[in-house]
């Protein structure tokens, strides 16, 4: 009787984002970018992806991409750093950028009356960013401060210590934001190496959400984004396995709480069994009622959060997970842990978990298309990942395609309880590590 | 990361530099009040076919009996565990399997509980919503369990934090008598001693629906959402609600100092806070006018504290200044500052009270306000994309004793604000006596 109820608000709640109709613009110069058109609100938001980031951050100058994105708009062209700053506050244009371990993002919100000015300060930012004395050091300072301000937090330490075991000889093993020393050294050209290694129009995902015609949007794309080389350098960094599995590392810090970090090997974005693996998560972890938060905080009240995640990197996918428990019952915390993971790939979900994660996973997608940067953000992945213009029609169908049976399979094959490595920063009772934590510094 | 966000809490407010929701006139919300004294508001948007379900109570964190601190945030915690009709988890479930998110927050004046869902599915939510405003029923187990969940959240958030640990602190001090003093999530030995009947009693004391208000944003029409209300809330009878325990801040009279030192910092930095008029409380003429000063000092990059302490002189990393004018208590105007590494704490403190000092002789620029306010303005735009911070806005201003018209106003209001009382305002507020000024150290080094 559930199942069948369940079922029936399946088809009910598979409209997916309603209004939302996404075109393709293309340039006369042959730049492309995703629109969803919206003249309700005299806003425009425009997300800008490049693939390459913190991962191509040369050894000893880890930090460098951060770097790049909190000095591109502190100066370029004409503009020095506080005529630069002055025009974006004056007019209310909020452009910021980021970056990430294999991508950065530029990221600009504005007012129409406002907007070419906002186009043209994009624009020179992403081709003339001056990197100037005064603002890099400035900006230099201002990482290191959030590096020490965050260095010796449990989850910082947990975090670091995870990937360094994981990837002893990779950039994914070094702390993204760099270290003091790593910041330290990094000067305007290493900046500039890295504008000419990643921002080019081979590698470029542009989405446009707002108050803008697809015609007006065309001629901003070959004035902001023409400029740009036409292709940049490879990424050289290679694929690489996971160096640590099945091992628990014990990190010694005097406070109350526990934080444990814990992951092993996940699955590739391309993987035909992606959208198997993502049922399986939410059931896995989805919030109250998963797998994860009944056993270990619901049940017991060992924990405020109980995590896990797919990580589809680049040259790595993974599972990542974490929980925080006091020290006295933290090794229950990671008995259950595995407890959970074994249990879940050997008896796979249930009809119920599968229905109601499906319902809950389609149910929920409209909710993203609520906020132009949410929608921004949905159009770029749906960009990089190559889903296809269609796909929010199609997303759906793929997450209701999953069978029971491939789920099973999938979760034989996802869940690997002895494969598991944990880090653990704090003052545990009753665990023995597996081997020494190593070094999470530089 | 859904459980780390869910029941997350408006806990830490009044930290540093978390700025206040921005306001704008363009909402156009409508309004009715059923029988019962609930009031209803509801923001018409269309973009996607989406609703955001919200209901506010007017008791908070500061609202709780002497020794029970932390029986707000339990009991929002417990609004989860069950009704007459509902098992433990079963809210949950049924918001999830309707494709929808969840979340509820207790800050120290009011609580809330929220639902994000398709708009077909309002009715459901709709329908616990109600039922656990009127039926809450919860299981000692359930209650047990819980409270240790609470407090290995209080571990997370403020024991396992240096900084946080210090804000507590700060926050203790900076009230002699008004209930801000103690923290939202409770004194840890106080909520180790939380029982069943303690939420009970607070949850009957207080959850009735004329203490109650009802925000609905997205799509959906007032002629669809009426009498959907009435057909739930509607329903639920009345109730006497005692007048809310909020004891007279007395003078305050002499400068406060605290510091912590821990070996977790690595980076040490200043706080200093001033008590404050708000939007309706003290000299409510100063809350406009406050907010363009805070945008002068500290507002971004080009502001006076930043160009002058970070930019040119070189003595801080960053440095800004905050304000939150929304609470129904003495409110506050604050500062923040980290040193450069080559410079001292005492180096930076005074080159803050410096910049202190020249505000309150000089006072501000018509170009400084003129500047503030247009940035202001744009936020009130850029506000309206979205679906949830409009909710929010409206349903915190009017359990918090403001009305529709107040935050429909709030541009023009801004608008008018004149130098003069810009200055007047900073003169009323930045006064040392009424200061507390709070220090994170490093320790061993």
């Amino acid at each position: 009787m559930r199942v069948l109820y369940t079922l029936l608000l399946l088809v009910l709640l598979t409209v997916p984002a309603g209004a939302t109709e996404i075109k393709r613009v293309v340039s006369p110069g042959g730049i492309e970018a995703w629109l969803v058109e919206d003249h309700k609100n005299p806003i425009i938001t425009v997300d800008v992806t490049f693939l390459g980031g913190g991962g191509l951050d040369p050894s000893g100058k880890e930090g460098r991409a951060r770097l790049v994105a909190g000095t591109l708009d502190e100066g370029a062209g004409d503009l020095d750093s506080s005529a630069f700053q002055k025009a974006l506050e004056d007019n209310a244009i909020k452009l910021s950028f980021s970056a990430r371990t294999d991508s950065f993002s530029g990221s600009l919100s504005t007012l129409t009356n406002v907007s070419d000015e906002a186009f043209r300060l994009m624009r020179l930012a992403l081709t003339q960013a001056r990197f100037d004395a005064e603002p890099l050091s400035r900006m230099r300072s201002q990482i290191q401060a959030s590096i020490r301000n965050r260095w010796r937090r449990p989850n910082s330490i947990a975090s670091r210590t995870w990937w360094r075991a994981a990837f002893p000889d990779h950039p994914y093993g070094r702390p993204r934001d760099g270290s003091i020393e790593s910041v330290g050294r990094v000067e305007a050209e290493d900046l500039r190496a890295f504008t000419k290694a990643v921002f080019a129009r081979d590698r470029i995902y542009v989405s446009v959400v707002g108050d803008i015609t697809a015609q007006r949007l065309a001629k901003v794309l070959d004035e902001v984004f023409g400029g740009l080389p036409k292709t940049a350098a490879g990424d050289p960094t290679s694929d690489r396995a996971l160096a640590s599995a099945s091992e628990l590392m014990v990190v010694k810090q005097p406070v109350p709480q526990s934080v444990v970090i814990f992951g092993h090997e996940g699955i590739r974005r391309d993987d035909p069994d992606w959208y198997a693996a993502t049922v399986l998560m939410e059931i896995m972890a989805g919030g109250f009622g998963s797998r994860l938060t009944r056993e270990i905080r619901e049940k017991r009240g060992l924990t405020y959060g109980v995590y896990a995640y797919l990580l589809p990197l680049k040259h790595s996918s993974l599972i990542m997970g974490g929980v925080s428990t006091q020290n006295a019952r933290v090794a229950e915390s990671i008995r259950l842990v595995r407890e959970v993971w074994r249990d879940f790939a050997e008896t796979g979900p249930t009809d119920e978990e599968v229905a109601d994660a499906k319902t809950y996973i389609n149910g929920s997608f409209p909710i993203r298309f609520t906020n132009s940067s949410g929608i921004a953000g949905f159009l770029t992945a749906v960009q990089r990942h190559k889903l296809g213009i269609d796909y929010i029609d199609r997303r759906a169908g793929l997450i209701d395609g999953v069978s029971t049976q491939d789920l099973k399979r999938v979760a034989r094959r996802l869940f690997k309880a002895d494969r598991l490595s944990f880090v653990v920063v704090g003052d545990p009772e009753g665990l023995t590590p597996t081997r020494e934590a190593p070094a999470s510094g530089g | 990361m859904k459980l780390g966000s869910a029941f997350l809490i408006a806990l830490f407010t009044a930290a540093i530099g978390l700025p206040a929701l921005p306001e704008a006139k363009v909402f156009e919300p409508e309004t009715f009040t059923l029988a019962n004294g609930m009031q209803v508001v509801l923001v018409t948007d269309t973009r996607a076919p989406v609703v955001n379900h919200m209901v506010w109570y007017r008791v908070g964190s500061a609202d709780e009996p002497t020794g029970k601190s932390g029986i707000a945030h339990f009991l929002e915690h417990l609004m989860f565990k069950g009704t007459k009709t509902l098992k433990p988890g079963e809210f949950s479930k049924i918001v999830a399997r309707n494709g929808g998110q969840e979340n509820a927050f207790t800050s120290q004046d009011y609580t809330g509980y929220y639902q994000t869902v398709a708009r077909d599915r309002l009715e459901v939510v709709m329908r616990i919503e109600a039922d656990r405003m009127a039926n809450l029923q919860i299981i000692e187990r359930e209650v047990i369990a819980e409270r240790d969940v609470v407090l290995e959240e209080r571990r997370s958030r403020v024991d396992n934090r240096a900084s946080a640990r210090l804000a507590e602190q700060v926050d203790a001090i900076t009230y002699f008598a008004y209930p801000y003093r103690v923290p939202i999530i409770g004194w840890p030995d106080e909520v180790s001693r939380l029982t069943r009947d303690d939420a009970l009693d607070f949850y009957r004391t207080w959850y009735a629906p004329n203490n109650a208000v009802l925000v609905v944003a997205g799509d959906i029409s007032a002629d669809a959402l009426r009498p959907l209300a009435e057909k739930y809330y509607g329903a639920i009878p009345a109730r006497a609600v005692p007048k809310r325990p909020r004891p007279a801040e007395p003078p305050h009279l002499t400068a406060r100092r605290i510091s912590l030192a821990d070996p977790q910092v690595g980076q040490p930095s200043l706080g200093r806070r001033y008590l404050a008029p708000g939007y309706v409380h003290g000299e409510t003429r100063h809350a406009y006018p406050l907010q363009v000063l805070s945008e002068i000092l500290g507002g971004g990059t080009t502001s006076r504290l930043y160009r002058k302490l970070v930019v040119e002189d070189r003595i801080a990393i960053s440095a800004g200044a905050w304000y939150g004018a929304d609470g129904i208590g003495p409110q506050l105007f604050g500062f923040y500052l980290t040193p450069s590494q080559e410079r001292s704490m005492a180096e930076g403190e005074a080159a803050l009270d410096a910049e202190i000092v020249k505000i309150l002789a000089d006072g501000v620029t018509a170009d400084e306000v003129a500047r503030a306010k247009k940035r202001m303005l744009a936020e009130a735009v850029f506000v309206r994309d979205s679906v949830t911070a409009p909710a929010r806005i409206l349903g915190q201003a009017i359990v918090n004793g403001r009305t529709i018209a107040d935050v429909e106003a709030w541009p023009d209001r801004v608008a008018e604000v004149t130098v003069a009382e810009v200055n007047d305002a900073a003169r009323a507020v930045l006064i040392l006596e009424h200061s507390v000024t709070s220090q994170l150290l490093r320790k061993g080094g």
